[in-house]
């Protein structure tokens, strides 16, 4: 057994997710020495000089941890549903970024019947779901302001992560179906659980007992 | 013009020099080890019935299975996507033999989704299956055979991760979950994750203490001691789980005195490859390597469909990730001139005939040994022809 202290690289995305994982990063003792927003570099190191943390596109995160350019990673789980999450380890909830994964339409409407027209950034979550429900839908990919989507006639129904529900609101639309309930996830790649047992259980560990207190609280 | 026209399928590689020679001499000394331990080689075909290579073996191979019609009958084929299902058949069907049977085979396989292997669709897929023994005897035997097989390939620094299906199932019969249920958890399990399993189980109409034991399943992985933790806290189930622990200690001992270099992992609720396994699994990982580069274990009576139900364990591996992985070691390249009569012949044809690889140069090519991409020169010195670096 070698005792040899191993390297961990965690990817993480920008935003929301960053902010929200800073005090567990100080509980861990690997708080970043750079803020992401202040800086351009994208590999940043951290009080603790074998953790250093990958910036990411929040949709990249299981896609370097799956090929093991990174060990650990944080996503949502919105993501990891989209991503399907194939070949990673999803060990633990952070309970951090909490949302609702939600299908809203244009206030006073409902939904209609027959054959739904979605738009979503979520598109294999969207059609999994309708899919468990016998229902037949069509989607609509789109990158951002989905909530026009019902407004203008291009959608009947849009798929989209809730938190306050103030943007859906401004826009006349109301939620019909709460899908998920999403929250931020560690996941660890296979390899890495494995191979640097020790490090990966450890910060596992501490995470757990972190959220523990945080809970009690 | 298309310029696509020269593109390769996603996930589709072709070998290019040095790349196809280190496969190839990789693949020699392989099937050369497996000849030195016994195993006889089979070369099942590419593509069969889907019926003879899909029955029985669960919904993940018909996914990877690429499938076409034979024009012939009409009758559907597939391209296979594993060749270990093929051997079984092979072992069940065709040899029927009721000795213990040792085969080994090596051919390219199709997988239709390239999720597997860092994308690539066409691994070259290369393994070793041992039929008609059952115990701990056959499994060491296949575990040691993949070790010598990665240091065949020139690999160090090896982690072999153990696991057992009969710790799950067994679990699972004693909570009293239904096959569905089972196979739902199986699925989850595979990616430990606990808010699932524990909605999951919660879910279950099961009793409150059996929840506890199937939910913690996913956090007894690690060194050793994880094999102790796992036996308190099963003691009092059912006796399948017991005698699977230690099966699975005893094959985790026996390869830690042997092979003392090793790290040896546990991982109690890792059941990988197709759903065929039925007793014992390992996998193994290189250091740095952020992939599983081999996999095996038991997989009893897959034959049965066949005919003949029969014990069988095996690993099998991908040859090209093995190379991309693995040391490359390239042939010393001698160049030797066009002109230098017979006596340059005669040096040649000995350098040949002892397997060294020497390239005559043409008469008025461009380039020269450098290009040529030569380590060597054949020079004449003291009247001899002699090789020296270039």
């Amino acid at each position: 057994m070698s005792a040899k202290r191993h390297k961990l690289t965690v990817a993480v995305s920008k935003g929301r997710i960053f902010d929200e994982c800073l005090p567990l990063l100080s509980k861990l003792k690997a708080a970043p020495v750079a803020h992401p927003d202040d800086s351009r570099r994208l590999v940043l190191a951290t009080e603790d000089a074998d953790l250093r943390l990958l910036i990411v596109r929040a949709a990249d995160v299981p896609t370097y941890v799956q090929y093991g350019a990174a060990d650990l990673g944080v996503a949502g789980k919105d993501v990891l549903l989209e991503h399907g999450g194939e070949g990673l380890y999803e060990p633990l909830d952070l309970r951090i970024a909490r949302c609702t994964m939600a299908l809203a339409v244009l206030g006073g409407t409902g939904l209609p019947e027959g054959r739904l027209r979605v738009a979503t950034k979520y598109v294999r979550c969207t059609r999994r779901y309708f899919a468990a429900r016998g229902r037949q839908v069509e989607t609509i990919k789109l990158y951002g302001s989905m909530e026009l989507a019902p407004s203008v006639g291009l959608a009947d129904a849009i798929v989209d992560l809730v938190d306050t529900g103030d943007t859906l609101r401004a826009n006349g639309l109301e939620i019909v179906e709460s899908m998920y309930d999403i929250s931020s996830r560690l996941v660890v790649n296979k390899a890495a659980m494995k191979m640097k047992h020790e490090r990966v259980n450890d910060v596992l560990r501490r995470c757990t007992h972190a959220l523990q207190v945080e809970a009690r609280e | 013009m298309n310029t696509n026209r020269w593109m390769l399928p996603d996930g589709i590689a072709e070998l290019l020099p040095p790349e196809a020679a280190a496969v190839e001499r990789m693949r020699r000394q392989i099937l050369d080890l497996y000849a030195s331990w016994g195993y006889e080689l089979v070369e099942p075909p590419l593509v069969e019935y889907l019926e003879s290579l899909l029955t029985g073996m669960g919904r993940e191979l018909d996914i990877q299975t690429f499938k076409l019609v034979d024009q012939h009958n009409g009758r559907s084929m597939g391209v296979r996507a594993d060749i270990t299902p093929q051997v079984a058949r092979i072992d069940a069907h065709r040899l029927n033999r009721d000795v213990p049977t040792r085969l080994c085979y090596i051919g390219p396989v199709l997988h239709a989704r390239g999720d597997e292997f860092g994308g690539n669709r066409n691994p070259l897929q290369v393994g070793a299956e041992l039929y008609g023994h059952t115990g701990i005897e056959s499994d060491l035997e296949s575990i040691e055979l993949l070790l010598a097989t990665l240091s065949a390939a020139g690999l160090q620094e090896i982690y072999l991760d153990l696991g057992h299906v009969g710790i799950f199932h067994g679990l699972a019969a004693y909570a009293g979950l239904t096959e569905p249920e089972t196979s739902e958890l199986f699925a989850m399990l595979q990616r430990k994750s606990s808010t699932e399993i524990d909605e999951y189980v919660a879910a279950l109409s099961i009793a409150p203490e059996h929840r506890e034991l199937l939910s913690q399943l996913i956090f007894l992985h690690g060194p050793r001691a994880v094999l102790q933790d796992a036996k308190r806290r099963f003691a009092g189930t059912s006796g399948t789980v017991l005698a699977a622990l230690d099966y699975l200690s005893e094959v985790g001992d026996t390869v830690a005195k042997r092979y003392p270099q090793l790290t040896v992992h546990y991982d109690l609720a890792e059941f990988r490859a197709y759903d065929y396994q039925t007793g014992l699994v390992f996998a193994a990982y290189r250091e740095g390597f952020g992939q599983e580069i081999a996999r095996g274990g038991r997989y009893d009576d897959l034959g049965e469909v066949f005919g003949v139900a029969r014990a069988a364990t095996g690993f099998s591996t991908d040859l090209m990730l093995l190379a991309e992985v693995g040391q490359r070691q390239r042939p010393e390249r001698i160049y030797a001139a066009h002109e230098g009569g017979p006596e340059l012949d005669a040096a040649v044809l000995t350098l040949r005939e002892q397997g060294r690889c020497v390239v005559r140069e043409l008469p008025g090519q461009r380039g020269g040994a450098a290009e040529m991409d030569c380590d060597f020169l054949l020079v004449r010195q003291d009247g001899q022809w002699q090789i020296v670096p270039r």
